[in-house]
């Protein structure tokens, strides 16, 4: 059991140093969030062996779900040029999709592999439940809380604020 | 308890950190700047989770949750910075605003 998670942590610990630096390198940035979303998911299955599943489950879903796709609409509406579609043909050329499946695929096979051999009590006797996170959170961490959702709120305002600014400014222009 | 020593967590939280800061300075590419800091936030929250299921405490994925609130308020603000930046000059080198007018 111990040498389970600790093998499956250093497996996915391994993917995601590897995904991380394939990310950096990368000369297309359609290419570079490939490899961050499956660094995302390695270091979320790293959480999973440390006994966070919560956090891991926050990590694939507001990381790998939500700001990659952030990124991914900006790549988008970057490339509305006239070389779209020859610039999306080359990116979805085959090649580039080897890498990010390779590594994923390992981290499947370590998921399937750890659902099936760990026993069941290696998630539900994690250290810390959901239950436990959410007191905290809304204990001691309350004002935390409070400041964070200011904190967004802010973002909220600024994004709109230069999003606005930028449409006029393109009008201005043309 | 948890079998994954916490020193190894650390270690990985410290390579993804410095990898996201490798990044950050090596690359040009504002989109790909904003990919190194959320590679570098996310080393932080692995510290922060390998150290908090060292003691059992809840408090470590507490503040990973804070770092994500953080993450998501920065990339927001910044991809917006980002399109108006892109719409004013064409280009997503940091190397070309390098002259600053009042």
């Amino acid at each position: 059991m111990t040498n389970l998670m600790e093998i499956a942590f250093f497996a996915a610990g391994a993917v995601a140093v590897i995904a991380t630096v394939l990310a950096i390198t990368r000369l297309v940035v359609v290419h570079a969030l490939l490899y961050l979303i499956v660094s995302l998911l390695a270091v979320a299955v790293v959480f999973y062996t440390m006994g966070a599943p919560l956090v891991a489950a926050l990590e694939v879903i507001i990381y790998a779900g939500a700001i990659v796709v952030l990124f991914v609409f900006v790549v988008m509406m970057l490339n509305l040029g006239v070389r779209t579609q020859e610039t999306e043909r080359k990116w979805f050329a085959g090649r580039a999709w080897i890498g990010p499946v390779i590594l994923s695929e390992l981290l499947l096979a370590e998921v399937i592999y750890l659902i099936v051999r760990a026993p069941v009590s290696a998630a539900i006797s994690s250290i810390s439940t959901p239950k436990q996170i959410g007191l905290a959170l809304y204990g001691p961490y309350l004002l935390g809380v409070e400041l964070a959702s200011m904190l967004l709120l802010g973002a909220l305002v600024g994004a709109c604020h230069l999003g606005r600014t930028s449409k006029s400014g393109r009008e201005a222009r043309q | 308890m948890t079998s994954i020593p916490m020193a190894d967590g650390l270690i990985l939280g410290g390579i993804l950190f410095a990898l996201g800061l490798a990044g950050l300075l090596l690359r040009r590419n504002l989109l790909l700047i904003l990919v190194s800091i959320e590679i570098m936030l996310n080393g932080a929250g692995v510290a922060f989770v390998a150290a908090g299921s060292r003691w059992g405490q809840a408090d470590g994925q507490v503040m990973f949750l804070f770092i994500l609130a953080a993450a998501a308020a920065e990339v927001s603000v910044g991809l917006a910075l980002l399109l108006t930046y892109y719409h004013r000059r064409q280009t997503l080198d940091a190397d070309s605003v390098n002259e600053m007018r009042g």
